[in-house]
């Protein structure tokens, strides 16, 4: 697709130059041109609507609550974000994460592994499939979608195998602590929930302010360009896969904090609930456009949608179906823009 | 590069609009909220789409119609969800539930979620399946599925008297109690032991149409001679069907099943399964709705196992053998 304005000014330059200007409905307009103000006016709407709804939604422990219904999902969009971000994706998240646990609570619990051992194994097998994912779509130069299909079966099938389709119960404390919580005034605050916001701090941070992250931006853009300019878009997209896979087995383990199991059925819509995270976030699945920040609104939009509607009495489907709507609405948001740009 | 969202006009008016509409669902809200006396129930099923599932989230709307409470419902998205569940499980526990009804997709993984809830005193009943070990539960209503096996096994036994068979078992998946208690039944009825020389074929369907007409075609492969068909579900004998009757076989083979769903009592009326023993998912839902608001109206709290009930539905009775009639399956059947 014809990229014509790659320039894209990001967002505190947009904000400064709307508080320079005069003209307020200009600085509405720019405001509003800042990638993560959709999410955010969306995921305050929803807010908003709920608290009015229900009186047991706007409490310290529900949107704690939500924000830890989300962090498994949450995490894996962090993953999924900065491999999209290189105009690629990833389909077989959910089911690395879902090996990825199956590895740690087998070891810890049968294997006679140390906890923590067995953790760094589980995030390292992650990992290697990240490295698999990024190898076969630079060195063989299959498309991200294939790759991701395969190895999508592929950690599916290794689950089952390993786990011998069963659930792993009687864990270690560390394999559970991050599913404990800790008092914050009156509320009890999941520490997976902290780790899930330091995750979105660090990635907001490595994408803007670091070379390794515009490069990120770069080689979704425009890879060519990107190779021109002496980036070596090979390590590059190798490194994404990899720190992906990790980030996958991340996720695994906050699963496993909030379940206290090990669930070979795990995950297996998360591929898609991520990917819709990334989308209802306003990040491009062209590559190259969008902040992570907008990824936390997004995953945040779909926990508290099915939190709020469930207070109300509201079956679950209507859940999926206004997700659903959303997506098809942050698509078109993000269409209308590129083309009032050109 | 300018105005890409509508102008703030637009956009506050459709706010104040949204803000109207926040406050009349919110007004809906408190006035349903005096009737129902602050009772909300809440019912988790394993997925939406299961007929059975359905027929049960109808028996409980009908049920807490009746009694004057709120329903909540929530399903995972696929059978074996357990992640959906717990998050059911939390926020109807938010909701301030008086009690959940549960049919456990992950009989084990659910353990910790069922207990939290009976730690903030709500009641949790497991409807359907019981979750291992069934103690995490306050209490079960379900079908004895051991019954229910024996009875189609007992049946097919007076069907075929002393004639020598050759048993085709296609069970549910490995390691899940209702399908192991199915097929064990179904061998106790028909009074032979696992590993006997009659049974030539064994294979996982996961009571699925397509993969019962594969297992069966993969059956028939082994040995064609087979004449005797268990099935799990009638969705898998269905798909034993359409094998069998791509290799000419209907004729001489008989096929037994479980459930009662209403496609497979039409099929025993129309002489595809033999017999079919029949469970009810609505009674399960109703009499789990009515246990939590006689306890929660200052009643006891029950426990145990509740058997739901089971009859063998054929269109061809057995003289010795109660069953009932494919009319009666009819009237009864879900889905």
């Amino acid at each position: 697709m014809p990229e014509t304005t790659s320039t894209e000014p990001s967002g505190p330059a947009v904000a400064d130059r709307a508080g320079r200007s005069r003209d307020a409905a200009a600085a509405v307009a720019r405001f509003a041109a800042v990638p993560t103000v959709g999410p955010l006016a969306a995921l305050l709407l929803a807010c908003l609507f709920f608290s009015l709804s229900t009186d047991r939604f706007l409490t310290g422990g529900n949107l704690s609550l939500v924000v830890q219904q989300v962090m498994e999902v949450g995490t894996l969009a962090v993953g999924q974000t900065v491999v999209i971000l290189t105009a690629g994706i990833d389909l077989s998240n959910g089911a690395v994460m879902a090996f990825g646990t199956i590895v740690m609570t087998r070891l810890a619990v049968g294997g006679d592994v140390p906890a923590p051992l067995a953790i760094v194994i589980g995030v390292v097998v992650c990992a290697a499939f990240g490295a698999v994912n990024g190898g076969l779509v630079t060195m063989a130069r299959l498309p991200s979608f294939i790759v991701t299909l395969g190895t999508l079966n592929i950690a599916f099938a290794l689950t089952h195998i390993y786990s011998h389709e069963q659930t792993v119960t009687g864990l270690p404390k560390a394999l559970t602590a991050l599913g404990e919580t800790f008092p914050l005034g009156d509320t009890d605050v999941t520490y997976g929930s902290v780790v899930m916001l330091v995750l979105f701090a660090v990635a907001w941070y490595v994408l803007r302010f670091t070379a390794a992250g515009r490069h990120v931006y770069a080689v979704g853009d425009n890879p060519e360009a990107a190779r021109l300019t002496g980036v070596s878009t090979r390590r590059l997209l190798i490194t994404v896969y990899t720190v992906a896979g990790a980030v996958y087995g991340l996720a695994g383990l906050l699963l496993v904090g909030r379940t206290t199991v090990g669930d070979p059925q795990a995950g297996q819509t998360d591929n898609l609930d991520s990917i819709t995270a990334v989308v209802l976030g306003g990040v491009s699945l062209f590559g190259g456009r969008g902040s992570i920040v907008g990824v936390l609104f997004g995953a945040l939009i779909v926990g508290v949608i099915r939190n709020g509607l469930q207070l109300m009495g509201v079956a679950s489907v209507y859940q999926v179906l206004i997700t659903g709507i959303l997506v098809i609405l942050a698509v078109g948001v993000d269409r209308l823009a590129r083309r009032r740009r050109q | 590069m300018k105005r890409r969202f509508p102008a703030p006009g637009p956009l506050s008016r459709s706010l104040a609009a949204l803000v109207a509409l926040t406050l009349a669902a919110a007004g809906c809200g408190s006035g349903a909220k005096g009737s129902g006396k602050d009772i909300t129930i809440g019912l988790i099923t394993k997925t939406d789409t299961n007929p059975f599932f359905v027929k049960m989230k109808e028996g409980a709307e009908k049920e807490a119609k009746a009694k004057g409470v709120k329903l909540m419902t929530a399903a995972g998205r696929f059978d074996g969800d357990n992640a959906s569940q717990v998050t059911a499980m939390e926020n109807m526990t938010a909701a301030g539930v008086k009690g959940i009804l549960i049919v456990p997709s992950d009989t084990k993984a659910i353990v910790p979620s069922l207990a939290k809830a009976r730690a903030k005193g709500i009641d949790v009943i497991a409807l359907d399946t019981p979750p291992d070990p069934q103690s995490a539960a306050d209490s079960l209503f379900a079908t004895n599925n051991l019954t229910a096996g024996t009875l189609i096994g007992r049946y097919a036994k007076s069907v075929e008297g002393a004639k020598p068979v050759r048993i085709a078992m296609l069970d549910l998946n490995p390691g899940i109690t209702v399908g192991v208690l199915r097929h064990n039944g179904f061998l106790q009825g028909y009074g032979v032991k696992d590993g006997d020389p009659s049974i030539v074929c064994t294979q996982y369907t996961a009571g699925d149409q397509a993969k019962g007409q594969t297992a069966m075609e993969n059956c028939l492969q082994k040995d064609p001679g087979i004449n005797l068909v268990y099935t799990i579900n009638e969705p898998a004998a269905l798909g034993a069907y359409t094998a069998l009757k791509a290799a000419g076989r209907t004729g001489s083979t008989m096929i037994v099943s479980i459930d009662g769903g209403c496609t497979g009592v039409k099929a025993v009326q129309a002489g595809q399964i033999a017999a079919t023993a029949q469970q009810y998912p609505l009674k399960m839902a109703a009499q789990g709705v009515d246990s939590i608001v006689a306890w929660a109206r200052g009643g006891k709290k029950a426990s145990g196992y509740t058997d739901t009930g089971v009859n063998l539905i054929t269109a061809k009775p057995q003289a010795g053998l109660a069953s009932k009639d494919v009319a009666f399956g009819l009237a009864n059947c879900w889905g």
